[in-house]
């Protein structure tokens, strides 16, 4: 459906890529998951958790997410600049350049081809290869914004607006780097300079990636899902300057007692705690907008991914700072608590985002109804099962792991050897992949779902708009 | 109008607010002293080193082992020193690490002997059969390419020139090619006999591990002396426990949680010495006993005055001597 000649070829093209790098993602993870379990499960080089692990992280994080976040914003930016991409050519380019980039990412960090740093692990000729595709991106962006025929801009676009900049000052700062031949490189720093360089980048990764897009999405999908305005406007500023502000000082939490100056730590910790209020700006504002409409809970589908997802964030932006504090990250840093506080962030937050607004998009471009509402929810049930499972879990085996590299007998020597605190540890990672089971069967309806619904196999719009008006 | 309704602006702005955080936290401390300490006793790695580092870095080693030891007081009793900011001067990129799913590694260099890597890289459960590690078995039948080394250390600036390079990939290869390599038996059972006399890559990454924390180590074996004195857990010279049945049978199971790995199982000897005959290579008071255990040695003994304390080597003691006795 073209109307106003809006493109929507690449918003469906970047869905689909979306779901297709979060399967792929997924299946690994539970892999991983399992080699935590059952170590002979590393059956080959390419097969082993460290390749492994990082093919996970960047499938995900990159794959999935910024896929899902191409998609929207591709969506997003027309809708509310009324006026179809600048450039709908080399957004279709951009589609293609991304799936192939994403496609050799994972196969160079299969075969090893991985500079270490955390989210940033890709060898210089694909960090090339993104940069490009990077500005490719911008350029329609901002032409779209230049060419807009609404005067004024909507939140989501100062989200998109912030993303795209940052990104790019991040991805470059952080991949500096010394080639040595075509596969390998080395860091253009050195320690503790290093380090915090690359955990500057890797909480703005987190930012801008998990954080800023999608809060794009839940300003902009969620009234309309809802016919409800958001609730204050003023809210709205105050959160988004204070947050993209506030974020950039934060990455030396990361690196609590670690040889990096003490200073730059204690920075960090008084802009996470910081960070709370702008975070809680956006989830009061959510909640705030459905004052009144709470029964829409019961009746819109899409109205639970966006107030569990808010809330996945709200309790996440609580948890992320205090972790961050001294006594704290003393117990915590290092153990299985932090994979638990990412993974409410990914497959709570991002995850039920991503997937409502998928389920927004969708009838709209292919003009006809969702294919299945119980589906949708029975997706919303597994994937929330599955991740409370997964990380609840996690906590507490984060506790239990932190109180056992800490206990000492009276004499003040160690009570646990460093391979007991492993093997306490089988049981939560059993569950832990059963709950990686059930969110993974959740994500699969998800993908028939919608499938089915961009095949055309739901009923007409009109018609069924028709009945229920 | 407002900065809402003009994009470039808009991103302009954005790009000021995020860059002030960014200028403070990042740039400045870029260009202070304190990120980058440099200090003579550190040493840049050695081409196979570097290679070996290489190889840990391919293999993300790190997605499961840190390389920052904490100052906090069980970390440092289970690791040894805690981290110091010019031990890094040489790495880049930095392997500090996020997660700990394996045990910190930033002080194991000469922490056990060679042989007992080659047999724990090569399968860890036959040490530890609960170990979750993977098996890097594979890295001794591929032969270390080393064509790149001389451009690595010129890149990073370490001041070898390309016949030291030579030099030192030479020297590392006849020393664990050599006869009497202690670690011979071990390297010989898991490198296939093609590469034998070659280097492989498991030759370089047990190299690296060996260089980790060893700097920091030669450093304080200076100051030991005095330290071992003045140390937390410190050692009644007589075995309060000598001859008492249940301390031994206590001492038997620490002993087969901590130690067997490494001297067999009834102490019988493997990777260390056997600790059933008459041969103490460091003395055989209880005394002497005591500080090998708690001090460790130089040719890969643990130090385990941390782990372990006091009452617990005394009954490991206590169990050493019974099985003597038993004989
Ligand atoms: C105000 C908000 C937040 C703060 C201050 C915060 C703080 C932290 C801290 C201190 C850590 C490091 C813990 C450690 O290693 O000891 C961490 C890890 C992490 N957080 Fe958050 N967090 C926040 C929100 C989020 C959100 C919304 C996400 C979205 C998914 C997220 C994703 C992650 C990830 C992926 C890591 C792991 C990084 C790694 O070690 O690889 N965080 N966070
Ligand atoms: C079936 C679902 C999933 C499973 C079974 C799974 C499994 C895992 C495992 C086993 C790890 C390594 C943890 C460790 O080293 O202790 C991990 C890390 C990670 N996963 Fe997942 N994962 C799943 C879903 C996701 C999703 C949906 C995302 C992102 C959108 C994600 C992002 C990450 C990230 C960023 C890390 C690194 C965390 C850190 O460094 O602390 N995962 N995952």
């Amino acid at each position: 459906m073209k109307e106003n000649g809006y493109d929507y070829s690449v918003v469906r093209g970047f869905a689909f890529s979306a779901i297709f790098w979060l399967i792929v993602g997924l299946l690994v993870g539970l892999w991983l998951a399992a080699e935590m379990i059952l170590p002979q499960l590393n059956l080959t080089p390419w097969l082993s958790f460290g390749r492994l692990r990082v093919v996970h992280t960047n499938g995900l994080a990159f794959g999935f997410a910024l896929a899902g976040i191409f998609s929207c914003t591709y969506y997003i930016l027309q809708r509310l600049t009324k006026v179809p991409l600048a450039f709908p050519r080399l957004a279709r380019f951009h589609l293609w350049l991304f799936n192939i980039a994403i496609a050799l990412a994972a196969l160079s960090l299969f075969a090893g081809m991985n500079t270490s740093k955390e989210y940033a692990e890709l060898e210089w000729p694909l960090d090339v290869g993104i940069v490009i595709m990077w500005v490719i991106f911008a350029i329609n962006v901002f032409g779209t914004l230049i060419k807009r025929k609404e005067k004024q801009m909507y939140i989501s676009l100062w989200y998109i607006i912030a993303m795209t900049v940052t990104i790019a000052v991040l991805y470059i700062v952080n991949n500096l780097e010394v080639p040595v031949n075509l596969f390998k490189s080395y860091s253009i720093y050195a320690g503790a300079n290093d380090a915090n360089v690359e955990w500057w980048y890797g909480h703005n990764a987190v930012g801008f990636v998990f954080t800023v897009p999608i809060l794009a999405m839940f300003y902009y999908f969620l009234p309309k899902s809802t016919n409800l305005p958001i609730y204050s406007h003023r809210l709205s500023i105050i959160a988004f300057w204070s947050l993209v502000f506030g974020y950039l000082w934060t990455g030396a939490h990361h690196l609590m007692l670690t040889p990096l100056p003490e200073w730059i730590q204690t920075v960090a910790i008084a802009f996470s705690i910081f960070l709370i209020a702008p975070s809680w700006g956006s989830v009061v504002n959510g909640y705030y907008t459905m004052r009144g409409n709470w029964d829409q809970m019961r009746t819109n589908y899409l109205v639970k991914f966006f107030i569990f997802g808010i809330t996945f964030y709200g309790l996440q932006t609580v948890q992320g700072p205090t972790q961050g504090l001294r006594t704290l990250t003393a117990f915590f840093h290092y153990t299985d608590y932090i994979p638990g506080h990412v993974h409410m962030g990914t497959m709570g937050w991002v995850t039920m985002i991503i997937s409502a607004s998928f389920y927004y998009m969708m009838p709209r471009i292919t003009g006809k109804e969702l294919y299945s509402i119980k589906l949708a929810n029975l997706h919303f049930w597994l994937i929330l099962v599955g991740q409370l499972l997964f990380t609840v879990t996690l906590w507490i085996a984060g506790i239990q792991q932190g109180a056992m590299w800490k206990a000492t007998n009276p004499d003040g020597s160690l009570t646990y050897s460093f391979l007991e605190g492993v093997v306490a540890l089988y049981p939560y990672w059993k569950i832990r992949l059963i709950g990686g089971l059930i969110y993974f069967v959740g994500i699969v309806v998800f993908t028939y779902n919608l499938i089915m619904t961009a095949r055309g196999a739901g009923v007409k719009l009109a018609e069924t708009r028709a009945q229920t008006a | 109008m407002s900065v809402y309704s003009k994009p470039i602006t808009f991103a302009l702005l954005s790009a000021v607010v995020i860059l002030v955080g960014t200028f403070i936290t990042l740039f400045i401390p870029m260009m202070l002293p304190s990120t980058q300490p440099v200090s003579d006793y550190i040493k840049p790695y050695t081409a196979i080193e570097l290679e070996g580092r290489d190889i840990y870095i391919r293999e993300g080693c790190n997605n499961c082992h840190t390389q920052t030891v904490r100052p906090l007081r069980t970390e440092v009793a289970r690791y040894g020193e805690y981290s110091k900011p010019e031990e890094f001067a040489y790495d880049r990129p930095f392997l500090w690490g996020s997660r700990r799913t394996g045990p910190d590694l930033n002080r194991v260099g000469g922490k056990y002997p060679d042989s007992w890597h080659y047999k724990h890289m090569n399968d860890p459960r036959s040490m530890f059969a609960k170990s979750n590690m993977p098996a890097y078995g594979w890295l001794a039948k591929r032969k270390l390419d080393t064509k790149y080394s001389y451009r690595k250390v010129s890149i990073l600036g370490y001041g070898y020139s390309e016949s030291d390079v030579r030099n030192q990939i030479e020297e590392y290869r006849k020393k664990v090619t050599s006869a009497d390599y202690p670690a011979r038996a071990v390297r010989e059972s898991v490198t296939p006999p093609e590469l034998r006399s070659e280097l492989t890559e498991m030759d370089a990454i047990i190299a690296y591990l060996q260089k980790l924390g060893r700097d920091v180590k030669a450093l304080k074996k200076k100051e030991m002396r005095m330290v071992a004195e003045a140390s937390p857990v410190t050692a009644s010279k007589r075995n309060p426990f000598a001859g008492s049945k249940k301390a031994a049978e206590e001492g038997e199971k620490i002993f087969k949680k901590n130690c067997a790995v490494c001297h067999g199982e009834d102490a019988e000897g493997g990777i260390g010495p056997n600790l059933t005959d008459d041969k103490w290579r460091y003395g055989n008071s209880d005394s002497d006993l005591y500080t090998t255990i708690s001090e460790g040695s130089p040719n890969g003994m643990p130090s385990w005055k941390g782990k372990l304390g006091n009452e617990a080597i005394w009954k490991v003691i206590t169990f050493i001597r019974s099985q003597r006795e038993q004989d």
